[in-house]
């Protein structure tokens, strides 16, 4: 240290007790890069909980003719049958899985090991891939919707929906659940009347912008919103983890001394993270 | 790392060695294995009780509670802030919990008034 010429520069852990103001220390001994990227956290937790609180209280106001998520999200990929929330709990693994994947190659950057930091975080970026392609497919199927749709009548909102055993998951032929005006809850009707809404009526299949087929618009209009915006968060993570990527492999931070910047990169995926375990839980479980 | 002028080691566990890594990387696989089970437990609840009437507060409460739950072991345990300073810990908590704790409870005393409104409008407006 003596060959030095900012020697009265450079911080000692005694310097700060006796010249505090005298530079080379930071408040809560963190560095700005890393206070920064947790006070952004903590903007966009603010966003993210405006989003699902609003979602929280049309959830809570509609909630006699709210579609069930379990009875909605029934696929799973390469099986044609019905398992409910299965892919979802499955998106759910995958993301703590690159979340623990990433917080391994920070713990492998303290100990400045290059070949694992870059092991570790090729997992993460795949992992965040699998999530990302998995949310596409569950908007693509959501879209999509089943084979026998449902019936949008004429004032363009109310639909009328086949009634499907919620245990089996069978269509009851011939019977249909129709929303009552004051959202209170669902009548059935069947035979004639049933025909007759039919026919004046449009059949629709899935859910986009203009309509629902799994029930009140406002469902599907929270599930684009909050599963996109949480998707392009996942997504915007992935292309940050590739680009410090490229930097681990360029040798930077072997230079620069420490792999801070894979811990920043680390906080916001855990951030990612975290925002799914709760849109998971409000969206797909209660 | 003595060598360098041009590191400010602010943080303290900047750097460790192997085998306090060993012991860092099993605390992080026991908490995936919580977060896992944790998972598991509201998933399987999920699947046999969201549409059983008599469970659904039950049911409502224990999400919450076991979402906090993965939710401080993710924040304190991944994101490293339980080995930040306290204060610093103070300053991303308290202003979440206050500000969020503040709306939630707003939101759920103004959902109160659903359903209280039609009624008047109906009968005292005529609509």
């Amino acid at each position: 240290m003596s060959a030095h010429v900012s020697q009265t520069a450079a911080p000692t852990h005694s310097d700060h007790s006796a010249k505090p103001w005298a530079g080379g220390t930071s408040p809560f001994k963190i560095s700005y890069g890393k206070m920064m990227m947790w006070f952004f956290l903590l903007s966009d937790a603010f966003t993210f909980s405006g989003l699902l609180t609003a979602y929280g209280y049309m959830r809570h106001k509609y909630t006699d003719i709210w579609p069930t998520a379990g009875d909605v999200f029934t696929h799973f990929p390469f099986y044609d049958g019905h398992i409910e929330l299965a892919y979802v709990a499955f998106m759910t693994f995958v993301l703590i899985a690159s979340s623990v994947t990433m917080v391994l190659a920070v713990e492998a950057g303290h100990r400045m090991d290059k070949k694992k930091v870059q092991f570790w975080m090729v997992l993460t970026i795949v992992g965040g891939l699998v999530f990302v392609g998995s949310q596409a497919w569950e908007w693509y199927h959501f879209i999509h919707g089943t084979e026998h749709g449902a019936y949008l009548l004429e004032d363009g909102v109310t639909v009328m929906r086949h009634k499907i055993d919620p245990h089996t998951h069978v269509m009851e032929p011939g019977v249909f659940l129709v929303p009552e005006n004051d959202g209170s809850g669902f009548r059935e009707v069947a035979g004639n009347e049933a025909q007759a809404m039919i026919a004046k009526s449009e059949h629709i299949h899935g859910a986009n912008l203009r309509h629902n087929e799994y029930g009140i618009p406002l469902f599907a209009n929270f599930f684009f919103f909050i599963t996109g915006f949480h998707g392009f968060h996942v997504f915007s993570g992935v292309v940050i983890n590739f680009l410090i990527f490229l930097m681990v492999v360029d040798g930077k931070f072997e230079k620069t001394g420490h792999y801070e910047m894979v811990e920043k990169s680390g906080l916001y995926w855990h951030f990612v993270d975290l925002v799914w375990v709760f849109v998971f839980t409000f969206f797909y479980l209660l | 790392m003595d060598a360098r002028d041009d590191i400010y080691e602010y943080s303290l566990d900047l750097h460790h060695g192997e085998e306090e890594g060993k012991k860092i990387r099993k605390k992080f696989l026991m908490v995936l294995a919580i977060l896992s089970v944790v998972t598991i437990v509201e998933v399987g609840m999920g699947m046999k009780w969201s549409r059983d009437e008599s469970m659904a507060t039950i049911l409502k409460y224990t999400f919450i509670i076991l979402t906090l739950v993965k939710a401080g072991y993710i924040t304190m345990i991944f994101m490293h802030l339980g080995d930040e300073r306290k204060n610093f810990q103070a300053v991303v908590l308290l202003p979440f919990f206050i500000l969020i704790g503040y709306l939630v409870a707003i939101c759920l005393n103004e959902a109160l008034y659903n359903g209280t409104i039609r009624p008047v409008l109906e009968n005292y407006f005529g609509y």
